[in-house]
């Protein structure tokens, strides 16, 4: 750690501006919504709640916001859900267990790691239309657990590598099984890790845009992600309904960001890929 | 007779007991992640290059004819593609010497200032990255409108989107400030696990900041920095998430296509009517085959172990 220059004030205020541009596109989205007209960042005519009727109309011929918003809250929760659960099974296997192969299964994890999995998206749209889950939620949430579950498998697998192993040892010798060390000793004890990944999951599950829109098609099944596109690609953008249906998409990400920009920072900090 | 038996029973399970606990646990423990790894990892990794040897396309799905060579034949004579190869160059290039600069950038003043400073700095720098893409890019529609709107319009006066009239800027820009904490966390980390001891050492000898980050703080970041930008050319390689919604490969013709999102418009929109999904999944397999090579060699160059670490989630 450095220490601190005399002139730091002066590196703060570098700082600022540099991060500047970023406090201003927040202000953007907060702000906007709420009027008519905006120019720049300063509104210009009165209020407006004819932005927000997307909020009990459909606009467009487009699903009513509930519909989207159920599926994106569906889609995250899930994935989270099950990336936490197999990424820890298959990470205490690695971290715990002594078989045939295991040297190999962690070289494969760490090289699919770095592996870009975006470029495997036309063979996904393929398969996915083989195996019949093609424009169905289902299939995308199984998608977007497996892209990153080496991710998670590597995570959880350091995690369960930092627990000490003496109480787990201590429950097998007196006659608990393998399955039952895991759920009762193991998991409870990474919670911390879990609870990492689960977050980290979650935010990437919630804004994730790619998936979803490569592989659904009916408008019942969009997510919000879809939803927000199809105002996006519009010729004459609507930018006041847009930056609402934007603030109301970016809620859960701006409010936990409020409350826990430490806890992210930390989360971010700990090898999640970028 | 009946002891020696049952001895030998035992011994049998006993055995069978062994073999399941080295077989059959680690079994049942990593079977779902292997399922889903081997469906959506390995399988279309096999299936990206198969498909790239057939004539799938639209008219052809149920029944795809094997072309051999014939797509990557088609794909060296498209006019198209030296424009293609220049733009995916300029989009990685740029794209990487921002995200390592700013990310260098930040790590070096945000720990050169007051812990808290730094930290609320380095929180900021998280948000185009937990931000959904698509409202990320609505900020950036908002602000560079034209002139009585965007607040880029009124700065520089232009009565047309500054998306429209430098493409590329902004999609570096974009770009450049969703990566660059990526870069932003790995140097900040390795600068924090300097030893002070340094730091002293350099003070005492009168040494000046600029020098001190130059000579002492610089050398020790080669690693990191080798790393961030191997890693982060890998993925700029193939991604095209914020392209494909910023200009979708506009304004006008191929301006800012790039290989992977050319790859993803041949195989998977109906922009030209019929999709010719064998000729897309030829250009994917180009990058599948470059992704499989560059990623196993960064395996053995960084032995990623002692890089990505153990991961130290620390939680307050």
């Amino acid at each position: 750690m450095p220490l601190l220059p005399p002139r730091w004030r002066l590196l703060v205020l570098v700082l600022a501006v540099l991060t500047l541009p970023i406090v201003t596109g927040v202000l953007w989205l907060l702000l906007t919504g709420w009027f008519d007209v905006v120019h720049g960042l300063l509104p210009v005519g009165g209020g407006s709640l004819e932005n927000w009727r997307f909020l009990w109309t459909s606009v467009g011929g487009r699903p009513p916001l509930r519909i989207p918003l159920m599926n994106s809250l569906i889609f995250a929760g899930v994935v989270a859900t099950l990336e936490v659960v197999i990424a820890s099974m298959a990470g205490y296997a690695i971290a715990r267990m002594a078989f045939p192969g295991r040297r190999g299964l962690l070289g494969l994890v760490l090289v699919l790691h770095a592996f870009p999995a975006v470029s495997l998206l036309i063979a996904i749209f393929y398969i996915l239309r083989i195996l019949g889950l093609f424009d169905t939620l289902l299939g995308v949430i199984l998608v977007k657990v497996a892209l990153e579950l080496p991710l998670g498998i590597w995570l959880m697998k350091g995690f369960f590598d930092y627990l000490s192993w003496e109480i787990e040892m201590a429950a097998l010798v007196d006659g608990m099984s393998r399955w039952g060390v895991f759920w009762r000793i193991a998991l409870p004890m990474a919670r911390p890790g879990l609870l990492a990944l689960g977050t980290f999951a979650l935010l990437s599950a919630w804004g994730e845009f790619i998936l979803p829109f490569t592989l659904i098609v009916s408008s019942q099944r969009w997510t919000m992600a879809m939803y927000m596109q199809s105002f996006l690609s519009e010729a004459f953008t609507d930018f006041g309904m847009m930056a609402a249906v934007g603030l109301v998409y970016a809620a859960p990400v701006l409010i936990l960001f409020a409350l826990g920009q430490r806890y992210l920072l930390n989360i971010y900090t700990g090898g999640v890929k970028g | 007779m009946q002891v020696q038996a049952r001895l030998a029973r035992e011994a049998t399970i006993g055995r069978a007991r062994t073999w399941a606990r080295r077989h059959l646990t680690p079994a049942a423990f990593l079977a779902p992640a292997t399922i889903l790894i081997v469906l959506f990892f390995l399988v279309p990794v096999v299936a990206t290059l198969l498909l790239s040897l057939t004539d799938i396309s639209t008219v052809t799905f149920r029944a795809p004819r094997w072309v051999g060579l014939e797509n990557y034949r088609y794909l060296f004579r498209d006019p198209f593609l030296p424009r293609i190869l220049l733009n995916t160059a300029r989009y990685v290039g740029l794209t990487l010497l921002f995200n390592v600069g700013m990310g260098l950038t930040l790590a070096l003043l945000s720990t050169s200032v007051r812990p808290g400073y730094g930290n609320q700095v380095r929180a900021l720098w998280l948000l185009p990255r937990i931000m959904p893409p698509v409202v990320y890019v609505l900020v950036w529609q908002g602000l560079t409108r034209e002139a009585p709107y965007g607040l880029v319009g009124i700065l520089t006066g232009s009565s047309r989107s500054w998306i429209t009239e430098h493409p590329w800027t902004t999609i570096v820009l974009a770009n450049g400030m969703v990566g660059a904490s990526f870069g932003m966390l790995i140097f900040t980390s390795a600068i924090r696990s300097m030893s002070p001891e340094l730091f002293y050492a350099a003070a005492v000898d009168g040494a000046t900041t600029w020098q001190t980050v130059r000579r002492v703080v610089l050398p020790l970041l080669r690693w990191p920095i080798l790393f961030v930008t191997a890693y982060q050319t890998l993925s700029l390689l193939t991604s095209f998430e914020y392209i494909l919604l910023l200009t979708d490969g506009g304004p006008g013709f191929f301006t800012t296509t790039v290989w992977s999102l050319h790859a993803y418009k041949l195989a998977l929109s109906n922009y030209y009517g019929n999709v010719q999904f064998g000729l897309g999944a030829a250009m994917a397999a180009v990058l599948v085959v470059i992704g499989v090579v560059v990623s196993v060699l960064y395996l053995r160059i960084f032995n990623f172990r002692a890089l990505i670490g153990e991961p130290k989630i620390e939680v307050p």
